[in-house]
């Protein structure tokens, strides 16, 4: 399918803005059912315009967080402000926001058109314009042909365009997505993430998807805040959450990663300042350059994605700091990498990836290899939570 | 396996253990004869005869209105009960009060007659007509409160939280969306309903008057002056009512899952 690309897309941080105004506002959110805290005093800021993941393993209190912004759910403690008003208490028939489910509720007696007609026929519009409407759906879901089929008669991604076209048939301010791709295979899911996007930005809409996918949540989100046991852990962009996770839970929850314990021996600056840290991991001697968290004596852990370890057959310039010996264990071969399992002779196993540049190698790393492992000073991060 | 000769022998002993009163009962309404049990050839003077019996008519008329009035009554009752159970009931508390709906089911026809007869008595209320329906209502409500209950425990709630969100009121999309989809259990409910009111004789006969005899009542009343033909032709005319409205319901079943297959296929080749 021959798609048209729209403008390149532009550079968006309103959260860096300070007096930019939040459009939806989580305020000191606590959430209870019976004994369980689904959500525990939780604040944040979404703004206009933003496509926001809510990123977090299954029980951590994304969903519930969504249900009460769409008014399924009354928090326990807190307000929730939709462009700086109160919304608590006004039912979900009345609250500007719609939302796709999970299972995609489509209705199964109704058809496809009808089942897009539906929220705008609650708006009492005049027949013509809700047909306009319609047909402007279809046509943005690529689903003409199939106006007058019932649900049963399509298949997954099919209804899934259905849903998606059903939410936004009202042009809400915020659309909700409950792990919207979960049903779909992973090629179509890929090829979706991308139509979602240029939806959204087509559109001008705020959306929030809750998903527990990482990679999803990675390709389609401006931010992400992960959550954890009813807290959020991490708001930051894709990139940031990757490259610079701020505790141990989100570096281990997003991508692979390398997290060895240990103690901080030295700093050059005072805390908060760039400077360059000393560790010692157990005899693994470590120097990392960031922005100095802990102090000297503090148990820390030193986090290096895979792919920023290097791994060598021959003996690297310096074997003294960040650089240990090992045998390779085994190999995970992912086409466009080869991921290296090494077990370094103090006994810990380290991931070094590897991009498979050229096809033909004279002397690959293989099985049972002596290899060095190595890496820059500026490849790791040290995490003090 | 084979389906063997014992297998075959066992079949039929079964069925006709089952059948051979109702076929003999059909028979014999065809009979000329004034005897049930001697066969004096074909005649369909007994249907001609029962068409005049007034009271005999009055009956059956008595019995539809109370069978269409209570099962009615009794569905919208019995639909709230079991929308009350799963939706605003807690898991503990629904427990006693689904065993509370199931108790009237098994409880003996006789007691259930005998309490709603002290009960109008104690009200003071003239039995007749509307006591009927009052009572077969009771008991009605309680099969369709189950027959209902069983559907909306499997109903998907996320349908009706996606009206909601589309801006469509409670009450509305009970109407819009809820209803429609566990229809076939409110009409199942019904039916079952319509016939157990049409069928009832313990609990008609504690709680008629006056003016408000029904066909069962009526029957087993003649029957004990002794059985006429006439009793056997009306009883193959319900019979008869009974079985079409059973091929009728089993036709739509049928047509509903070719319909549904036809959907599958549809989705399959749909992409």
């Amino acid at each position: 399918m021959a798609k048209s690309l729209g403008p390149v897309k532009r550079k968006f941080t309103p959260w860096t803005d300070p007096g930019a105004q939040p459009f939806i506002r989580f305020e000191n959110i606590t959430k209870r059912f019976g004994n369980f805290v689904a959500v525990d005093n939780l604040t944040l800021d979404i703004y206009e315009k933003e496509f926001f993941s809510l990123l977090g393993p299954s029980g951590c209190g994304k969903t519930t967080l969504m249900r009460m912004l769409a008014g399924f759910e009354e928090p326990t403690e807190g307000r929730i402000l939709l462009q700086g008003k109160d919304i608590s208490g006004v039912p979900p028939y009345r609250r500007p926001t719609n939302m796709m489910f999970q299972s995609y509720a489509l209705f199964p007696h109704m058809s496809v058109e009808k089942n897009i007609a539906f929220g705008l026929e609650q708006d009492k519009l005049p027949k013509g314009e809700i047909e306009t409407r319609v047909q402007e759906m279809l046509k943005l879901v690529k689903l003409e042909q199939f106006a007058r089929r019932k649900p049963s008669q399509l298949s997954g991604g099919q209804r899934q365009r259905v849903a998606l076209a059903r939410s936004l048939a009202k042009r809400p301010k915020v659309l909700l997505l409950d792990e919207p791709l979960g049903a779909l295979d992973r090629k179509l899911r890929e090829e979706t993430q991308f139509e979602l996007m240029d939806i959204q930005h087509t559109l001008g809409l705020t959306f929030l998807i809750v998903t527990h996918d990482q990679e999803e949540a990675m390709t389609v989100s401006d931010r992400i805040a992960v959550m954890d046991k009813g807290i959020i852990v991490q708001v930051a962009t894709p990139a940031e959450i990757y490259e610079a996770p701020n505790s141990r839970y989100v570096a281990d929850f997003i991508g692979d990663i390398n997290l060895v314990e240990g103690k901080v021996v030295s700093t050059s600056a005072a805390a908060g300042q760039a400077g360059r840290l000393a560790l010692d991991c157990d005899g693994l001697k470590v120097a990392v350059e960031q922005e100095c968290p802990a102090l000297a004596g503090n148990t820390v852990a030193f986090a290096i994605r895979p792919e920023k370890v290097r791994i060598s057959l021959d003996t690297p310039a310096q074997t003294d700091v960040n650089a240990v010996r090992g045998e390779v264990w085994d190999i995970g071969y992912l086409g466009d990498f080869s991921l290296f399992l090494v077990r370094t002779e103090d006994g810990r196993v380290l991931r070094a990836a590897q991009a498979n540049v050229s096809r033909l190698v004279d002397r690959p790393i293989t099985f049972g290899d002596q290899v060095w492992l190595h890496w820059s000073a500026d490849a790791g991060l040290v995490l003090t939570r | 396996m084979k389906p063997g000769r014992f297998d075959a022998t066992v079949l039929t002993i079964g069925f006709a253990f089952l059948y051979i009163p109702i076929l003999i009962l059909v028979i014999y309404s065809f009979n000329a004869s004034k005897l049930v049990t001697v066969w004096g050839g074909f005649s369909t003077q007994w249907y001609q005869q029962m068409w005049h019996n007034e009271a005999l008519m009055d009956a059956a008329w008595v019995t539809i209105r109370v069978a269409v009035l209570s099962a009615s009554i009794g569905t919208v009752l019995g639909t709230l009960a079991a929308l009350a159970l799963v939706r605003f009931v807690r898991i503990p508390a629904r427990m006693l009060f689904s065993a509370m709906i199931y108790a009237p089911l098994v409880m003996p026809e006789v007691i259930t007659g005998l309490s709603l007869l002290l009960l109008f008595v104690a009200v003071g209320v003239d039995r007749g007509f509307w006591t009927v329906v009052i009572a077969h209502t009771t008991f009605t409500m309680c099969y369709v409160a189950i027959v209902v209950q069983s559907r909306l425990v499997t109903f998907d709630r996320s349908l009706e939280e996606a009206a909601l969100d589309l801006g469509c009121p409670p009450v509305k999309t009970f109407f819009a969306i809820t209803l429609p989809l566990i229809m076939p259990a409110v009409v199942a409910g019904w039916m079952l309903a319509f016939t157990l009111s049409l069928d009832d004789l313990v609990i008609a006969s504690f709680t008629t008057g006056p003016g408000a005899t029904t066909l069962p009542i009526k029957i087993y009343s003649q029957v004990r002056l002794g059985v006429t033909p006439e009793i056997n032709a009306a009883c193959t005319l319900l019979i008869g009512i009974v079985t079409i409205g059973v091929i009728i319901a089993s036709v739509a079943t049928k047509r509903r899952e070719y319909q549904r297959q036809r959907d599958e296929h549809l989705a399959t080749t749909a992409a």
